[in-house]
């Protein structure tokens, strides 16, 4: 673990995935950011409401996120064991909840899009 | 609010250029290399493994009109740090498996044939075909040799078959072995592990297997209905005094037996007996289930050339190099690489991947006329997993020192789910950045 370089960090999320699914998680992550900001342009501005309602749903995504990684690596949360680990699994945790969050705003303004400025 | 959106899209602009910057930094740090150095050199690599491939790769992007040879008969490529999760079901047999040709760089040339024999007086090495290859610069990194025979009426068909686990003879026997292991964990016994008296590669994976064998057992509901002894060749059970002392409370934590000085010497298939040497004479002992790990030596092909020991490890015959610039003591124009090397610790492919930058800069340093300065520090390092799910991220150097690469972070005696990470799915990716010369 001598030089760890961008190179080597996408080849070791490759492994842990396989490199297919961690592509097409790529794509995804790409295609609803690039969702969102589009939202975001097109209305001008961050819906209050929607925010809020979004980020109701961010604890589930950390859920589904820290689940999602202890399957794929074969463990169980009774393996954590330090402060790192902990910290490892909070990072898991807010990644989750905020993609999730932006994936429910840009779910939400898809399917109710505002009309006129609230 | 269109202000403060507006306001927000900028700031998106400027993590992503910010982002942007750091990926630049990260791109010219690697682009940052040294010059090619011009050469009529002709380094012989010997061993296409986990040294000798890497090592093609740093030769071939650092020199120019070298001729780089590398001579290996296997078509196949191992990932042996891979072997452990096989032999627990974890991994299929073919995870660790790929070709030796998708390793080696354009521009080298590949000997697909074994060496029957070295020359270090006349500097030419002879291929079983009975080409004659000679050098200027020779890489020694041929790996080391199984004894199986060494262990008495074990033959390698029995691996997976009477109980009989033998998963360091490569993918196919650790899959096979993995299915002893998966019967003994379901219908109970005994259970024997143990290393060999000789040096070996990754002492610590027999290590794992007593501790990952006693997990599933756990894991099955099964461990009452289970014994595991550990067999351990010296009066400890890890040559580094502290990763001893720490193994010793884990095995004590899990009531796992564990003997001194106990050298698996035979087994008998049918009675299902294996017989231990030990200071006190042979002690034979049944068994439901037992890891075979043989004594392990240098190859024929090098214990004949005249570059072992003469005086230390005469019976596996590890080539005489310098223990920090890896060079041999009687040959200067040859380098020892990975397992083959007669130094006290090391033969794991994290001391390959710091033997490398080490053989690098002395060979690359002669070629220029200069002194090498880069030194070994004796460094391995072992991911001892403990459970599935867990492991420690074990370091340490020629002095019995423990030398973690993320001090503060990942404590190394501490069994962690982030070093188990870094054994199950960061260290193939790092394992094959190497092999490129890019790690």
């Amino acid at each position: 673990m001598e030089d760890f370089t961008l190179t080597t960090l996408i080849a070791v999320f490759e492994e842990m995935f396989g490199r297919a699914l961690f592509w097409l998680m790529v794509a995804a992550a790409l295609v609803i950011s690039a969702l969102f900001v589009w939202v975001l342009l097109r209305e001008r501005s961050l819906k209050a409401r929607r925010l809020v309602r979004s980020q109701i749903w961010a604890p589930l995504g950390g859920a589904l996120a820290i689940g999602f990684v202890l399957w794929i690596t074969n463990s169980r949360l009774a393996d954590i064991g330090g402060p790192i680990d902990w910290i490892v699994l909070l990072g898991i945790f807010l990644a989750g909840g905020v993609g999730f969050s932006i994936l429910v705003y840009v779910v939400q303004a898809l399917l109710r899009p505002a009309r006129g400025s609230e | 609010m269109a202000r403060k959106s507006g306001m927000a899209v900028t700031r998106r602009e400027a993590f992503a250029l910010a982002a942007g910057g750091a990926a630049l930094a990260a791109a010219g740090a690697g682009a940052a290399r040294a010059q090619p150095l011009r050469t009529a050199a002709r380094i012989v690599i010997l061993g296409a493994g986990a040294g000798g491939a890497a090592m093609a790769n740093r030769l071939a992007a650092r020199l120019e009109g070298a001729e780089i040879i590398v001579i290996d008969g296997r078509q196949q490529h191992w990932y042996q740090p891979g072997f452990t999760l096989i032999a627990a079901g974890l991994k299929p047999a073919s995870y660790a498996i790929s070709a030796t040709g998708d390793w080696l760089p354009r521009g080298v040339r590949w000997v697909q044939d074994h060496a029957a024999g070295i020359d270090p007086e006349a500097r030419h090495v002879t291929t079983r075909g009975g080409e004659r290859i000679e050098y200027d610069y020779l890489i020694v990194a041929t790996g080391l040799e199984l004894d199986w025979a060494g262990i008495e009426g074990f033959s390698l068909d029995l691996a997976g078959r009477e109980g009989i686990s033998a998963h360091y003879a490569g993918p196919e026997q650790a899959a096979a072995s993995w299915r002893a292991l998966d019967r003994f964990t379901e219908e109970g016994g005994v259970g024997l592990f143990g290393r060999p008296a000789t040096e070996m590669k990754c002492a610590g994976a027999p290590v794992k297997l007593t501790l990952i064998a006693e997990d599933i057992a756990t894991r099955k509901g099964n461990r009452g209905r289970c014994e595991f002894v550990y067999n351990a060749q010296a009066q400890n059970l890890f040559g580094v005094p502290v990763i001893h002392h720490r193994v010793r409370q884990i095995m004590d934590e899990r009531a796992i037996t564990y003997r001194y000085q106990h050298v698996l010497k035979a087994i008998d298939p049918g009675r299902r007996l294996a017989t231990y040497a030990t200071p006190e004479g042979d002690v034979e002992t049944g068994y439901d289930f037992i890891n075979v790990i043989p004594p392990q030596r240098a190859p024929q092909v090098v214990r004949e050339s005249g570059l072992s020991w003469a005086d230390r490890w005469t019976d596996q015959g590890w080539i005489e190099v310098d223990r920090h610039t890896l060079r041999h003591a009687r040959y200067p124009n040859v380098f020892g690489l990975g397992d083959i090397n007669g130094v006290p610790k090391g033969k794991t492919a994290a001391s390959v991947k710091w033997h490398l930058p080490v053989v690098e800069d002395h060979l690359l340093a002669e070629l220029a006329g200069r002194e090498g300065t880069r030194r070994y520090n004796g460094y391995t390092s072992c991911p001892l997993i403990t459970r599935i799910g867990r492991a420690m991220l074990v370091e340490f150097d020629y002095d019995d020192n423990l030398t973690p690469s993320f001090p503060g972070v990942i404590a190394p005696l501490e069994e962690l789910w982030i070093s188990w990470l870094m054994k199950e799915v960061a260290l193939k990716a790092t394992y094959n950045a190497m092999l490129r010369g890019l790690a």
